[in-house]
This record gives C-alpha cells, structure tokens and sequence, in this order.
C-alpha cells in the first residue's frame, strides 16, 4: 500500500503498522491486504465489488478491521461490505475510512455495510472519517448502513467525522427485533464549506426493543448539517434521540426529529438542542487562565470527546 | 495590600446603579467575608473583581496595579480566581479535566483526592464525571470550589460557598477555609451570610444597596450585624434604626 494510505489507517483505525486479528485494507477500489481469523473469514462477494465477512457464532474478544482510503482524486470508490455476525459472537468491528486528494478532482468514497446480527450477539461498530489534501477536489464521503438486529443482540455505532470532508451524507436504516437494541454515538465536526447530513431511520419491532441515537455536532466557518432522525416504535419498546449542537461562526445546524409510535406501548422519546458556546462557560474556564479562544477549544474537544 | 477598590461604580440602563461609589481595601493574607442583604451588589462586586463584569467607574489595584483594563484570563493569570455563585455546567468535561485547568497541570490521583476531600467529595466517585447536569447542586457548587482551591491564587474569591450544600459538606468546607487561613493559602474574599464563615473571618465588609455600610475587624463588626438580626425585618440597607 501506498504511504497516503498508511497515513490515513494511522488516523481511522488505530494502525500500527499492522493489524491483530482479521483484516482487508481497501485502497483506492482494490485490495492491499486481507487476512481471515480462525472465527472471522473475508471473502469477495461474488456479484459486486466489496467483502462478505462471516463472524462465527460465540466468537468473542476479536476485533476485525475494514478500512477503505482513496489517496487520489478522480477516483469514485463504491464497495458493498456484508457482515453475517453468528448467535452469542461479542466482537468489534472498525470500519474507518480517509479520502485524500490534491489533484484537483474529487476523491469518492460510498461504503454500503449491511449487518445481520444473530441472536444475542453484541457488536461494536467503530467508524472514523477523514479527509486531508488540499486543492479544488472535493472529498466526499457517503456510507449506506443497513442493520437486521435479531433477537436479544445489540450493536453500538460509534461514528466520528472531525475533519476534512467537504460533504457526506450518512444513511443509516436499522430493524430491531424482541430484546435487541441499536446504540449510536455520533460526533461531527464541520468547518468551512463542509456539508454533513446524517439520517437515521429505526424501525423497533419486536417487544422491549430499543434504540438510542446520541449525536453530538460542532458546526464552524460557514458549515452546514443536517440532522434528520425517525424512530418507528411498532410494539412495546423506548427509543430515544438526541441531537446536541454547538454552533459558531456562521455555521448552520437543522434537526428534524420524527417519532412514529404505531402500538400503545411505545414509549418514545427526542431531546435537540441547538446553540452557541454558553457565555458563562467561556467565562468560567477564562478564570482558570484559558484565554477565549483556548477555552472554546477545550469545551468542543470535551463535548466531542 | 492584595486588592484596592477606588470608587467602582456599576450600573445598567434597566436596572439603575448596582454598585455605588465602593472604595475598599483588602489587606495581604486575611480572610475578608463579604456579607449584607440580597440584591445589594455582592455578586457583581466579585464578578467585577474578576473581570467577568466591566465597571462603568473607578479603579480596580491587585497588588499595585490598575487591572481595571485587563481582561478575565489576565486577571487570572495575575492570580485572582472566581468561584461561581452558580456552578457552570459543561457537556463533556469531567470534574479531572476542571481541576488541571485549574491547577495547570496534570494531577496525580492523590492531588484529585485532596483536592475534592477539602471540599468533602469522595474523589473516586467524581474524578472521571462529566461536570454536567447529573450532578446534584450541592455536589457541582463543591467542585466548582474545588477548581477554585486547585488554582492556589494569590486572591480567591468565593460567592455564597454554602448555597445548597448540605450541613456535613459545610462543616468541611469551613475547615477548609480555616486552614487556608492559618496555612498562608493566600487572600480570601467569601461572600457569606453564613455565621459559622463571619465567625472565622479576619474583616467584615457590609455591603448594603450598592455600597460599603461598615468594614472592620470581626471584632466590630459582627456583634452589630448580629444586633440587627434581632430586628423584625432586616435592617441592614433599609435605614431602619434598631432599638
């Protein structure tokens, strides 16, 4: 692999020069490097670029590694990533990716992941965004998840986008079944022209489903997001959204929270605040010797911790 | 003398003038409580101490010099710390995250325990917690404390430490300011109504409607503010004679 690509694994997936365990580096649409685990085996999917990566059942403690760069402009990446996680299995899964481009023309890259999750399985999904390279390129970003949670599973999305990507829309479908609850962490910073759109759609179906979307955002310079969330509770179930803002500059935050409750005992629940850095905030850490702008940076990195 | 206040006026078109005049002197080293009736200009005569409110008249000195001009960060650098009447909350940042701000360095997990058992917190309960909403008011008024105490300032000001803190919490907390007292912890500048914090004081300063009614030794003054307690309503700012 090429030296933009190990730069960019360092920063999306905790790269070391290696990974431990089962792995395939995507680099600019083609494979610089794949391992199978014991548990956990990478194959090509027959009919479309991408991996189909099948976790055996009560496989536990391991953690696979699917990265994607693109280290160059005039490149459109599109790969379809299926995950089959086998009943019991508790693994981590790290999908970052990093698109990189100077020569003037845009660097994409369009992840499509789909997750069946097995009963009673537990994933945690980590996914790191990044763009670097200057010029006129842009530097897009647009992953498709798609999450079958079965009976008594749980899967966390852990997602952090902090800089670089001039505009992504993050499409995140999921269906939970009885017991199985979806959790999702988001963090998104923007700044400049950047653009980011994030929408979820959750279905909670079975009885004592949940889900709970947490997303924390910081929009800077002349930045735009989006942030649109629908729950569908169809039977007894919680689900919970939340969207938290810090604006500044000029930067502009819409949310557009839904809730659709289709059974009498769905309890459902969305918080959204939107808003500059609290004055007295800035005030208090000022009296502790930050100066304004110190203090503004150590309350953002704080919040998107 | 750690701190001179010169004339310091403050006032806002709406409200008319909250601080009225006030020259005051606090000496090197002694612990001063600040104390008179509600909405007599305490709170923002600390906050205009630190910086966090513009006078519209007067001079502000910190050990001879006009600070009147410089800003919150430079008066804390120059060693003047603030603890907020009302604690500021914050998404994100955790209780050790305040203090080494504070403090301007990392701490030890000792420093953190001694530090959060001044002001009676169990360290290991609060270290890595958000200094957010979770908290109770008694349990955030303490920390908030606590960063003022990390900061080892030269002149510490602390606006109505006892607000909403429990009785054990407050015993503790008198402790602390007593030691601080007798250890050379610097200059102390509490806004108290609280007896138990006057009875420890070196020098009561009144503050009544925007400006100085009495400053003195404990001695003097407190057995006047104690007389006055004993009137059917307060007397203080009120021009009310007491019998």
């Amino acid at each position: 692999m090429n030296k933009i690509t190990d730069e960019l694994l360092r920063i999306v997936s905790d790269f070391t020069g290696t990974f431990k365990g089962a792995y395939n580096i995507r680099e600019d649409g083609g494979c610089a490097g794949r391992r199978s685990s014991e548990h956990i085996r990478l194959s090509d999917l027959p009919d479309r670029p991408g991996l189909r990566i099948d976790i055996d059942p009560d496989t536990r403690g391991e953690t696979v590694y699917i990265p994607a760069c693109v280290t160059k402009g005039d490149i459109n990446d599109v790969t379809y990533n299926d995950f089959y996680v086998g009943a019991g299995a508790d693994v981590v899964i790290v999908a970052g990716c990093g698109v990189h481009t100077e020569d003037g023309h845009d660097a994409r890259h369009n992840g499509i992941h789909r997750f069946f999750i097995g009963k009673g399985a537990n994933v945690l999904y980590k996914e790191k965004h990044i763009g670097t390279g200057k010029g006129a390129g842009g530097k897009v970003i647009d992953p498709v998840t798609e999450i079958f949670l079965d009976e008594g599973s749980q899967m966390t999305m852990d997602t952090v986008q902090l800089s670089g990507v001039d505009t992504t829309l993050r499409t995140t479908k999921a269906t939970v079944k009885a017991r199985a609850k979806l959790v999702v962490r988001e963090r998104l910073l923007t700044d400049g022209a950047e653009a980011a759109r994030t929408d979820f759609d959750v279905t909670l179906e079975g009885e004592d489903s949940g889900a709970d979307l947490v997303s924390r955002s910081v929009a800077k310079g002349r930045s735009r997001q989006e942030f649109a969330s629908r729950i569908r509770g169809n039977a007894r179930c919680t689900g919970h959204s939340s969207c938290d803002a810090i604006l500044a500059d000029r930067g502009v935050v819409i949310a557009t929270p839904a809730l659709d409750a289709t059974h009498v005992d769905a309890s459902l629940i969305h918080e959204a605040a939107i808003g500059k850095i609290a004055g007295d905030q800035l005030q208090k850490l000022q009296t502790l010797g930050l100066t304004a702008e110190q203090a503004e940076e150590r309350i953002i990195q704080g919040f998107l911790k | 003398m750690s701190l001179q206040l010169e004339h310091l006026a403050f006032g806002v078109p709406e409200g008319g003038d909250i601080l009225k005049d006030i020259t005051l002197t606090v000496p090197d080293g002694r612990l001063v409580v600040v104390t008179g009736p509600n909405g007599g200009g305490k709170t923002t005569l600390a906050r205009t101490i630190a910086g966090l409110t513009a006078p519209t008249a007067g001079r502000i000195l910190f050990e001879g010099q006009d600070i009147t001009g410089l800003d919150i960060t430079g008066r804390a650098r120059l060693g003047i710390a603030y603890a907020f009447q009302q604690p500021v909350r914050f998404k994100g940042l955790t209780v050790r995250d305040l203090l080494e701000m504070a403090a301007g360095r990392h701490l030890a997990e000792e420093q953190l325990c001694a530090l959060l058992g001044q002001v009676g917190l169990c360290a290991g309960e609060y270290i890595d917690r958000e200094m957010n909403q979770s908290l109770s008011g008694g349990e955030a008024k303490r920390i908030e404390i606590a960063t003022v105490l990390a900061r080892r300032a030269k002149l510490s000001i602390f606006d109505e430490p006892e607000a909403g803190i429990d009785l054990w919490s407050f015993t503790r907390l008198v402790e602390t300011f007593g030691d601080l007292r007798r250890t050379g912890g610097g200059t102390l500048m509490i806004i108290s109504h609280q007896e138990r914090i006057l009875a420890i004081a070196d020098e009561i300063i009144v503050i009544a409607d925007g400006r100085v009614r009495a400053q003195g030794p404990k001695a003097k003054i407190l057995p006047t503010l104690l007389a006055d307690e004993r009137a059917s309503q307060c007397p203080i700012g009120k021009e009310v004679t007491v019998q």
